[in-house]
């Protein structure tokens, strides 16, 4: 708009630009990242970033509906991890720019620490029934707690299931999120891990307290759950009630049937009666 | 994908055709939305509203009303709609900058690559409009971003907003016609300070 500069007067200019042309011209571009943000938003495509987490540096890949994703960040170059993601869930995954949001990033964080009340979304679209019953189950086991396959399998009224539930933890999309890690074979043993194998899965319950070598030399001396000889109740052994056992009234036993022929009653809040079907299969 | 194959698509399926529909109208929506709100991060917010406010429409309709629909105006209501809620930030009144200084330092307007310098000129000529546009009443400025802006035809203006054809071209043409006197009184005022 460089304006005529002169005459000043009568000769009245009529229409100075063509203002129709010029409108046409104030036509623009989208901002760069509002495709993604938009279809993100939607839950039609998916944003991953990297997080901290007690087994280094994961990616977490989320939606507007929830997480749909973690994995471990080593070794995985961008382009596998999208084909990765894509093969599995139809979405694109495109890397944030602007990291994780602040608040899925702190209640991550505080659920790896162990608060289970915080609430995180998943995004578990496309998964069975099954595998979500079976997830949602190992939410339930506190930190620094374990239990066997067959517990969940019987939790959820699949008693005979224990292999498929091995199979859904293998399968579980959000690990750390969905504490697979705090579920472990039936025989005792600490049994397979998705995110990275069994010494991470031994790595991250040593960090939420539970001391794996002695768990398994527990098992390996046939001891699957203890009792008290006080209040004649028996649990898991790293149920927070048989932790608080003292030492001279621990009293173990190799199964449900042992405890109860020996007239001790389930914990209510571990409920052992269902744990002891069927050994396990390896996640 | 132009937009009657993109009907179908969405017709099919919703979720698997969106991205297609975000892709191929997202340039516009952003466009309508900026020159209505004349504020970016308004206006990425209001694009993205719109089309989730689409996508959930999509998602409740069967087959035979998305077939049935006209895709451009469609959208172009949809912003519009979702815009009006947005429009409460003070317009930003201060004027264009100057290119004074820019052609005393030898700036040349017959370059016709984009400089730096024509890059500027674009952005403050837009600059100007938006502040033009901004001194429209609402209902008018939104009727000539979507007729000379976005391109939609009168008709499709009307259906579009449920407004009357002759409302709508009516609008159009006062719209146009305050533009006009604004750059008229924009150049008396050139000429007085000029003359000062």
């Amino acid at each position: 708009m460089t304006g005529s500069t002169g005459s000043t007067g009568s000769t009245a200019p009529a229409v100075p630009d063509d203002i129709e042309a010029a409108l046409a011209a104030l036509a623009t571009s989208a901002p760069g990242g509002l495709a993604v943000a938009t279809l993100a938003a939607l839950g039609l495509a998916d944003l991953y970033a990297t997080m901290p987490s007690p087994l280094g540096d994961v990616l977490v890949t989320w939606n507007g509906r929830g997480v749909s994703a973690v994995s471990l960040a080593e070794n995985e170059e961008p382009a596998a991890l999208e084909a990765r993601h894509f093969a599995a869930t139809g979405r694109r995954a495109t890397r944030a720019t602007g990291g994780l949001p602040a608040v899925l990033a702190r209640a991550i964080a505080r659920r790896m620490s162990g608060d289970r009340r915080v609430r995180i979304a998943l995004d578990l679209r496309g998964r069975g029934d099954f595998e979500r019953q079976v997830w949602l189950k190992a939410l339930e086991i506190p930190s620094g707690e374990v239990r066997p396959y067959g517990w969940i399998a019987a939790e959820i009224g699949r008693p005979r299931a224990v292999r498929a539930v091995g199979s859904a933890l293998g399968h579980n999309p959000v690990p750390l999120i969905v504490p697979c890690h705090r579920v472990v074979r039936g025989d005792g043993t600490i049994g397979q891990y998705s995110l990275g194998g069994p010494a991470n899965k031994r790595a991250i319950l040593a960090a939420e307290g539970v001391d794996p070598d002695a768990l398994e030399a527990m098992a390996r001396a046939g001891v699957r759950l203890i009792g008290s000889d006080s209040t004649r109740i028996v649990c898991h052994p790293t149920c927070r009630n048989a932790r608080r056992i003292r030492a001279d009234h621990r009293v173990p036993f190799r199964s449900i049937t042992a405890a109860s022929d020996a007239g001790y009653r389930p914990c209510r809040v571990c409920r052992p009666a269902s744990s002891l079907v069927g050994t396990g299969a390896a996640a | 994908m132009d937009d009657s194959t993109l009907i179908e698509a969405l017709a099919r399926d919703v979720d698997g055709a969106f991205e297609a529909l975000v892709h191929g109208h997202q340039d516009r929506l952003y466009t309508i939305a900026l020159r209505l709100l004349a504020d970016p991060a308004d206006a990425e917010e209001v694009t993205q509203d719109a089309f989730a406010r689409a996508h959930r429409a999509l998602c409740a309709w069967d087959a035979d009303r998305i077939r049935a629909l006209a895709l451009r105006p469609w959208l172009a209501a949809i912003v519009v709609n979702a815009g009006r809620n947005r429009r409460r930030r003070p317009v930003d009144r201060r004027p264009a900058v100057s290119l004074g200084p820019l052609l005393a330092s030898g700036f040349d307007p017959g370059d016709d690559r984009p400089t730096p310098e024509t890059v500027a000129e674009r952005r403050v000529e837009a600059a100007t409009w938006t502040r033009r546009l901004a001194g429209l009443p609402p209902g008018v400025r939104a009727v000539v971003i979507l007729r000379h802006v976005d391109g939609l035809s009168y008709t499709e203006i009307a259906t579009a907003l449920g407004r009357p054809e002759g409302t709508v071209k009516a609008q159009v043409h006062r719209g146009l016609r305050r533009l006009r006197a604004m750059i008229e009184d924009e150049r008396a005022e050139e000429r007085r300070e000029m003359t000062a």
